[in-house]
């Protein structure tokens, strides 16, 4: 346990005074267990609710296929009440065009880490938007390798620590980030592409509202949708927990900025 | 049912969705090419869909999605596809789906990677190899039934002869076979507290902890794979061996011209046996050891350096002297054109073998 400044932890040995009462159960209806594995202070969980709940709430959960990728992430792909195919790692999309094109009546989303989608697996989403594949594909973006302990990915930005970089990511030596959501926006066959992050509470919200819509293109059948989703990582950045909203925004937010970057539906998109 | 005159790609091709086959994805290369062509042209009348995927990698990803849906899927390539498509082909095993796979091979040089397996894991899959198109087009649809019975993906093993050449044949839909396909996705289950999943890392949900058991998993495939080892027949062809002094093996293609060369040297008085496993895996090691009893010596011809003769020799186990009469034999185009297959050139190396 840390200690920080100003905030006064009560050293026990005994039990509590009083049994802990549970107030609420804040566990979304389609998360089956609410404990999981990921460090405090993550992200994911947050961008996985935001998603579930854009599920029941538009009344798609019995038509729901979701394809996993590989990552931190994949905590979610067993404890959720809807269906999952379980992906390799970067093979996401071709998976859920399988899926798709077999029933098309199905309602297809996946999700994937920065590592699995635009390391492992570039082309799949690239050919997957250009077909306008009627899929939805949601990218957990925090800038490193979280599962395997913070490494470089192809989303890191310049200067930005990781395992691999530990002086920070130089143009010179590592190359440029991808930003990806830019790149598919300006691919003929997507017809919703857009940027959140989960670092405050109205980017949740900001958020939510993009996968909402993201799944409402697809319902409607427009073509290929896809949102990126900045989530913290303090243990991959190497900082405190408490830090790390912050960070992101100073950071992954000042390079992969926030915003919807196209919506065929909407002239002034 | 008329016999019509095709070319082996597209008696394939046929047969697949006679056999109830409705999606397909695929990426050209020669000589699984033809088998894309005819499944792209023939798949959207019957209701199906077929991909022409960016790479091999997605090809056999899309067959993934497919088949997770119980939609009877199929891909394929030639070896070198093969190559690309083995991760997913191991994981897809690891998560028991029903798959059929294609290898157009150039020669016969995959037959380690197809009966081995190039993935990861402790995996296997059944794989069949016809001699010509009739058998080509029995097989096809048998493996879409395997692949179900035993959801698990089963491999067809081609070449260039069988996707190029012609002959009458013709096309059945198979007798039809129950297909269960209650594990199968259609987002039906969501909500009820019982969603499904199919995953190569357990299909199991956790209700009382987070995080798949692995060890679990992998005893329940194993568990699996043994069963299915032990319960697919496998198929083979046998000719005049109870008084064979020579055995000769052969798989294929290649098969049909040691037939012939045996044939020509039993009309010539020589006591020589043929035998040709048709299921490569399981290989049918009982079929070979019965064959080559009171032989002595067994041949094995292939159009590589050498791979099956392992398997011929773990089946004989000493019991005679397994000798190699194959060789890796092409033309410059590497596709799998063989001089060697000329019935005089076989004759003579069995004859060589019979007069040791």
């Amino acid at each position: 346990m840390t200690e920080h400044e100003g905030h006064n932890i009560v050293p026990s040995g005994g039990p509590p005074s009083q049994p802990a009462t549970l107030v609420r159960d804040f566990t979304p209806d389609l998360i089956d267990v609410g404990t999981h594995h990921l460090c405090p202070g993550c992200g994911e969980p947050v961008a996985m609710r935001a998603a579930v709940e854009a599920v029941s709430e538009l009344g798609l959960v019995q038509r729901t296929i979701g394809v996993f990728g590989i990552g931190c992430y994949t905590a979610f792909s067993n404890n959720l009440d809807v269906e999952v195919l379980q992906a390799l790692h970067g093979r996401a999309p071709s998976l859920a065009t399988g899926v798709k094109r077999a029933k098309p009546d199905a309602f297809v989303f996946t999700v994937q880490g920065d590592g699995d989608m635009v390391n492992e697996g570039l082309q799949e989403v690239i050919h997957t938007a250009a077909r306008g594949e009627n899929v939805t594909c949601i990218m957990l973006n925090n800038g490193v390798f979280g599962e395997t302990g913070g490494h470089m990915t192809a989303t890191t930005v310049i200067g930005q620590r990781t395992k691999n970089t530990l002086d920070g990511r130089t143009a010179e030596d590592h190359g440029h980030p991808i930003l990806l959501a830019n790149m598919l926006a300006g691919i003929d066959g997507s017809a919703y592409v857009a940027r959140g992050a989960v670092n405050n509470a109205h980017n949740v919200a900001l958020t939510k509202q993009m996968i909402t819509t993201a799944f409402e293109r697809q319902v409607t059948g427009l073509g290929f949708t896809f949102v990126e989703i900045l989530t913290m990582c303090p243990t991959g950045w190497f900082i405190e927990t408490t830090e790390a909203p912050e960070y992101l925004a100073d950071n992954l937010a000042a390079v992969h900025q926030i915003g919807v970057l196209k919506d065929v539906a909407r002239t002034d998109a | 049912m008329s016999t019509r005159l095709l070319e082996g790609s597209e008696a394939i091709a046929e047969a697949m969705i006679a056999a109830g086959c409705r999606f397909f994805a695929g990426y050209p290369m020669t000589p699984f090419t033809e088998v894309l062509e005819h499944m792209a042209r023939l798949l959207p009348g019957v209701g199906g869909a077929c991909m022409n995927a960016e790479s091999e990698l997605e090809a056999i990803g899309m067959a993934w999605g497919a088949a997770a849906t119980g939609t009877p899927a199929a891909t394929g390539s030639t070896g070198q596809g093969l190559s690309l498509m083995q991760e997913s082909l191991a994981e897809i095993t690891l998560a028991r789906l029903p798959l059929v796979v294609l290898n157009m091979a150039r020669a016969q040089g995959d037959y380690f990677q197809a009966t081995r397996g190039g993935g990861h894991g402790d995996y296997r899959h059944i794989v069949l190899a016809p001699a010509d198109i009739t058998e080509a087009v029995t097989l096809v649809q048998q493996a879409f039934a395997l692949a179900f019975r035993w959801r698990n993906p089963v491999l067809v093993f081609g070449d260039y002869y069988l996707a190029h050449t012609a002959t009458s044949v013709e096309i059945a839909a198979p007798a039809s076979d129950e297909r269960d396909t209650s594990w199968a996705l259609d987002g039906r289950s969501g909500g009820t507290g019982r969603a499904k999943l199919l995953s190569p890392l357990g299909a199991f949900k956790r209700k009382n902890q987070a995080g798949y058991n692995l060890a679990t998993h992998y005893a329940s495939c194993a568990e699996a794979t043994a069963e299915m080892a032990a319960g697919v027949r496998p198929l083979v062809e046998t000719e005049s061996t109870d008084d064979a002094e020579v055995v000769v093996v052969a798989f294929g293609t290649p098969g049909r011209y040691v037939r012939a060369a045996v044939r020509a040297l039993r009309a010539q008085g020589l006591p020589i046996g043929f035998v040709r496993p048709i299921t490569l895996y399981p290989f049918p090691s009982e079929a070979v050891v019965l064959a080559c009893t009171g032989a002595r010596a067994v041949a094995v011809y292939e159009n590589n350096q050498g791979q099956m003769i392992d398997d011929v020799r773990l089946a004989v186990l000493g019991a005679a002297p397994v000798t190699f009469i194959g060789g890796l034999s092409l033309d410059s185009s590497g596709f799998g054109i063989a001089p060697d297959l000329d019935v005089q050139v076989l004759r003579a190396r069995i004859e060589e073998v019979f007069a040791r």
